[in-house]
């Protein structure tokens, strides 16, 4: 008898079942993601009601109850909201400060000619990194110098005596020409008496020199444009002016400072570290209180600085500090052996630093160097101690305008300040981790 | 090789800055740069030293400033402000950054001997005064026992309250802030009773309070502020210069010179007219500027009553009346030596 | 010639004399400058203006304080001010940077993300502005002079500050100092005890419970034996009388000024939002092997995170922790911008009374610098330790 054959094993795939309905879709990610146990339910529970409380008033007060429109103060009087037609109103002041109405458009021309610098250079991909690093570095500083302040220096010189021959740019062309002279005299002295070709250094020194004196005779040539003194200068101008100035001046001084302070001279790096300690142990404010009632204590009689420059070398100086400290941790990530290995190639100091660890090193401190930017960017704002005006100084002196004076003004621009403040940091705090994963990437 | 391109660069800046480096004297140096640098209220201090929404300055300090370059380039465009704040006002003038300090600066003691100043005279005889709500019920100083008072810090204002309470016998708690711009948003925001500073200050930031109608001006003037400009030390044709620039505004509302009426004063008879316009002698020569130099004050800016009515006087918002200011000879103190 | 040029060794000394010359020139030339512009000015050098007279009123003081005191006892409450605001911040920093930082871990996906917009958003707005924006913020939400807000019915709040009611100390009150102190000496050693007694008998006896009774017992007791030598001084809220005399009377219980507020909130909150990613980078640094040897080992949740995550976490948090709490400190100089009498801003108001600049500043510099190098020296001998602990 031949029983019919039993099989246990299926010979159909059963079908997979639908997870258990609480486990999918919004219920179940729920479940594992806000109510997984008690305790997270409750504080589930509780931040809801925190946020719920925390953001009605402040979308009602910067969107329903807002007032968007208006001539002057008549129209936020009564209003329990945001005031935005006071900074419709005072938008100009807050980005240009008092700059001449009708030499705006240099403003806004410096500031395109950096976005096209930037935007190549942010990106990793983009060709050409080194002629950018160049205009960015080299031409666009002088061009949007001479086009923010109008250039047109007379330079009157101040070594030869009045009674030899009076002030004028051909004493400073002589005196120029001399000092040249000089360098270049001991840069030849020095190489001739170390045995080296004498025409290697002095090329080095001579296009140096070269750049800097076409840099000065740029800024004396009269364009046209009228002289705009920085005390008229304000608003974003005034925080972009010394952010960026202050992070374009520390870089070299920090690179330095950070060799200075891995020199094998002592002396070279005691300097350096009390340099870079005493600026990092002190807050910004005493710095730029020194950079305004006692840097013109420090100069020769009559010599004297303007207050923007004198707030710029005092944040430059200060930043520099950071910036050392930074870049001395990239020096510190390459390995012995490139230091080692640049030395068995016969390389010296600077062409060991300059063609294999400072490259190497710079990039791995890319995102500190922009976290840096981002803090530098933030205490701008303390120059309005000091009786600068950037934008938050800007926004704070409208606020109390007879015009547009009332309850909500102080509080809609402090609001506006944060959100303009808080788009640029966050999108360079992005930047920052974006270059960070891809460096990680690199690495691996 | 990097050490030496600092140097260069240092070299270069030091060059740079020669541009601006003094030469013989204040007035020497103003007239080979072309213009007057003058440091105004950074503030803005209506009615004293402010700007408008396009950065024009406005103001009493600001055009006594504009009466010296009227007397130096006899044009009253030709001078450039540097806004100060109170804290670095007497180092921007004692290093040289500008060539006049004109921002509501108190003339003492101290400031004329030992800060490297020398003050040119009175532009404004102020006083300290107090602002308070109206709905406080307070009528006098003398019923602020206990108040909370606002005050900017780096000013004699500190100094004149701390004085006036104690000698009363009233307690008091200070508030000090850096900028007026705070003080005024704590007092509005009612962190305090009292708003403390110089009265005409009181009336130019009253006007930036939400409801101006809401608070009131003491009539008590705690202490004595006249306001003025101020010089350097160790200039003395500089210091005589500003000195009769101002004495040139008061002489000029004395004899009744206006802006207006001035060229056709010149034909006037009377002597002490024609030597104020420079027709009889050269008063203007000593002191190293042409004849005719009150003239060309006169009709840059206008005279003292002029300036004063077009900045603070009774038709403008602050409504400040003369008082004291007015001429000696109508029942003020503001008293000028004669040009002769 | 060419030999002794190309010698490094020389060469270095060279460069370095140089150097020193160069620099000393400098300094020098700073020196000389100064020297001249003071004399020009007539300011005469030196601290002998820290004996003269102040004139001028502080609004808070933690010593006793008149405008007839001297510059140099300004000074003192400004530094202490500054000591004030920094530690509470750093206390209060810590406490709500670790709960931040453990709470963007956390597996509850709302826990984390508000967390973590709670640090992006405080980093990226400048601290001033926070700074302004609590300040007049604070002022514009609290009631008036005139009015009060009461919780508890001891704390009052209204624009004038915090009223709490003041601890006033008897004469006998040293007592129960003095019980504190022995208080904590024994928890010491009861502490000690019950480590020996653990690794001993592996039984662990109820140390915190011993501790707890002796730190409440003991000066609870002193505090009857000494005779009560501690009172309240409750702040008196007039409601009556002129305007100007109604609220809080001057002078009774203890007000916490609204300026001291603001400038603790917006301390506390900004850098809190650091310490959080600092905790956070801390403890996912701890390896996940740990955790998991942990409980193979037996050990509970919590002692895994007691015994085994913090303390390796910490070797990592508490050098960028430390720097926070530099930073917190050297931040509160912003004190300035809210009226808040610190260091810096009093220095300021004695630095324009008196002209005396260079003289301030090196103040100023002097106490930033010693706590810096302070800090590092404690930091150092931490690392140290962390180092010796370290297998």
């Amino acid at each position: 008898m031949n029983a019919p054959s039993q099989t246990f094993v299926s010979d159909v795939i059963i079908p997979a079942q639908a997870p258990p309905r609480n486990s999918v879709g919004i219920n179940g990610w729920m479940r594992k993601n806000l109510f997984s146990t008690p305790l997270n339910s409750i504080m589930t529970v509780i931040l809801v009601v925190f946020i719920v409380w925390a953001v009605t008033p402040f979308i009602r007060f910067t969107l329903i109850d807002a007032t968007w429109s208006g001539a002057d103060r008549q129209v936020c009087l009564q209003s329990s909201g945001a005031c935005w037609a006071y900074v419709k109103a005072y938008l100009p002041q807050f980005i240009y400060g008092r700059y001449p109405i009708g030499e705006r458009w240099r403003v806004d021309l410096v500031f395109w000619i950096l976005v096209i610098g930037m935007v190549p250079m942010l990106i990793p991909r983009a060709p050409f990194k080194r002629l950018n690093a160049i205009f960015l570095l080299g031409i666009f500083p002088v061009a949007a110098f001479i086009l923010l302040t109008g250039g047109h220096y007379q330079f009157a010189g101040r070594l030869i005596p009045n009674s030899i021959m009076p002030p004028s740019p051909l004493r400073f062309a002589i005196e120029f020409g001399i000092v040249s002279a000089v360098i270049l005299f001991f840069v030849g002295l020095f190489a001739w008496l170390s045995g080296r070709p004498i025409a290697g250094s002095g090329n080095v020194v001579g296009t140096i020199l070269a750049g800097i004196a076409a840099v000065l005779a740029l800024c004396s040539i009269d364009f046209g444009l009228v002289p705009v003194e920085t005390a008229n200068w304000g608003g974003l101008l005034v925080t972009l002016v010394v952010a960026i100035t202050g992070m374009i001046a520390s870089l070299p001084l920090g690179i330095l400072l950070a060799l200075g302070r891995r020199s094998e001279m002592p002396v070279v790096r005691l300097a350096s570290t009390i340099f870079i300690e005493v600026w990092r142990g002190v807050p910004l404010i005493t710095v730029l209180f020194m950079a305004s009632v006692m840097l013109p204590l420090f100069l020769p009689d009559g010599v004297t600085f303007d207050k923007l420059l004198r707030a710029l070398i005092g944040v430059a100086l200060f930043n520099a500090a950071y910036m050392a400290e930074t870049i001395r941790g990239g020096l510190q990530a390459i390995p012995r052996g490139q230091y080692e290995g640049a030395k068995a190639l016969g390389l010296g100091y600077w062409q060991m630093m300059r063609m294999i660890i400072l490259p190497q090193s710079l990039r791995i401190v890319i995102p500190g160097i922009v976290g840096s930017f981002i803090s530098l960017f933030k205490d701008t704002t303390l120059v309005i101690i000091i009786g600068l005006y950037d934008f938050l100084g800007q926004i704070q002196a409208s606020a109390n305008d007879a015009k547009w004076a009332s309850p909500v003004t102080g509080l809609t621009g402090y609001i506006f300040a944060a959100m303009v403040f808080w788009a640029f940091c966050f999108s360079m705090s992005r930047y920052a981790a974006f270059t960070e994963r891809r460096l990680d990437r690199g690495r691996r | 090789m990097n050490r030496k391109i600092a140097s260069i660069l240092i070299g270069a800046t030091m060059a740079l800055t020669g541009a601006t480096a003094a030469g013989a004297g204040t007035l020497e140096d103003v007239k080979a740069k072309g213009f007057l640098q003058c440091g105004a209220n950074g503030g803005n201090l209506i009615g004293f030293g402010a700007t408008d929404e396009k950065g024009e300055w406005s103001g009493i300090d600001v055009d006594f400033c504009r009466a010296m370059a009227s007397a130096i380039f006899n044009d009253p465009t030709k001078v450039k402000f540097t806004p100060l704040n109170a804290k670095e006002r007497f180092t921007a003038l004692q290093s040289g950054e500008v060539d006049v300090l004109s921002r509501n600066t108190t003339w003492t003691m101290s400031r004329d001997s030992s800060l490297g100043l020398q003050f040119v005279g009175v532009t404004y005889y102020d006083g300290q005064g107090f602002m308070v709500r109206k709905a406080l019920g307070v009528s006098s100083a003398l019923e602020l026992s206990g108040a909370k008072v606002c005050t900017q810090t780096g000013t004699t204002t500190e100094l004149n309250l701390a004085d006036y309470f104690r000698s009363h016998n009233m307690p008091y708690e200070v508030v000090a802030f850096e900028k007026n711009e705070e003080v005024l948003q704590a007092y509005e925001a009612g962190r305090c009773d009292a708003y403390t500073t110089d009265a005409s200050g009181l009336y130019a930031e009253r006007l930036k309070l939400t409801n101006p109608d809401e608070h009131m001006i003491l009539p008590e003037i705690i202490s004595k502020e006249p306001l003025g400009p101020a010089v350097r030390q160790g200039d003395d044709k500089w210091f005589t210069l500003a000195k009769w620039t101002l004495f040139a505004l008061l002489n000029a509302e004395e004899l009744g010179l206006t802006k207006a009426n001035i060229d056709e004063k010149k034909t006037s008879d009377n002597p002490e007219i024609k030597r104020f316009l420079g027709i009889e002698g050269n008063f203007g020569e000593p002191i190293g500027l042409p004849a005719d130099w009150a003239y060309n004050v006169i009709k840059g800016v206008g005279n003292y009553g002029e300036i004063f009515d077009a900045n603070i006087g009774p038709s403008t918002p602050l409504g400040i009346a003369r008082g004291l200011n007015n001429l000696w000879s109508k029942g003020g103190i503001q008293y000028a030596p004669p040009i002769r | 010639m060419a030999t002794l040029l190309n010698n490094p060794t020389y060469r270095g000394y060279a460069f370095q004399i140089v150097f020193v010359l160069v620099l000393g020139w400098l300094v020098w030339d700073i020196i000389d400058n100064t020297a001249r512009n003071l004399q020009k000015a007539n300011i005469a050098a030196g601290y002998g203006f820290l004996d003269r007279t102040a004139g001028f009123g502080i609004v808070q003081k933690l010593v006793d304080y008149a405008e007839s005191s001297s510059y140099g006892r300004a000074l003192l409450i400004g530094l202490l001010n500054t000591l004030l605001v920094s530690g509470l911040g750093i206390i209060l920093a810590t406490v709500l940077g670790f709960i931040v930082g453990v709470a963007r871990l956390s597996s509850n996906w709302l826990v984390s993300r508000v967390a973590a917009a709670y640090v992006e958003i405080l980093r990226n707005i400048p601290l001033l502005l926070q700074l302004f924006f609590w300040y007049f913020m604070v002022l514009r939400a609290v009631p008036g002079m005139r009015e009060k807000w009461t919780l508890f019915g001891v704390f009052h709040l209204n624009i004038g500050g915090l009223h709490v009611p003041k601890l006033v100390l008897g004469e006998t009150a040293w007592v129960i100092g003095a019980a504190i102190l022995i208080a904590i000496a024994i928890m010491i050693f009861v502490a000690k005890w019950g480590a020996a007694r653990q690794s001993a008998t592996g039984y662990r006896p109820p140390v915190g419970w011993i501790n707890l009774a002796v730190l409440i017992g003991l000066p609870v007791a002193a505090f009857f034996v000494a005779g009560q030598p501690l009172h309240f001084d409750v702040p008196v809220f007039n409601e009556t009388g002129p305007l100007l005399m109604r609220g809080f009377q001057a002078d009774s219980g203890m007000t916490v000024i609204p300026e001291f507020v603001g400038l603790l909130l917006s301390l506390s909150l900004y850098t809190a939002a650091y310490i959080a990613e600092v905790v956070r980078s801390g403890i996912q640094a701890v390896s996940r092997g740990q955790t998991e040897a942990a409980a193979s080992l037996g050990l509970r949740p919590r002692q895994t995170l007691r015994l085994v995550v913090v303390p390796q976490a910490m070797r990592v948090i508490i050098p960028p922790l430390t720097n926070q709490y530099l930073n917190l400190t050297k931040n509160s100089s912003l004190a300035v911008a809210v009226a808040y009498p610190d260091l810096v801003a009093v220095g300021g108001t004695v630095l324009n009374q008196t002209g005396q600049a260079v003289e301030v500043v090196s103040i100023w510099m002097l106490f930033y610098l010693g706590l810096s190098f302070l800090t590092s020296a404690v930091m150092g001998y931490f690392n140290k330790r962390a180092a010796l602990v370290e297998r």
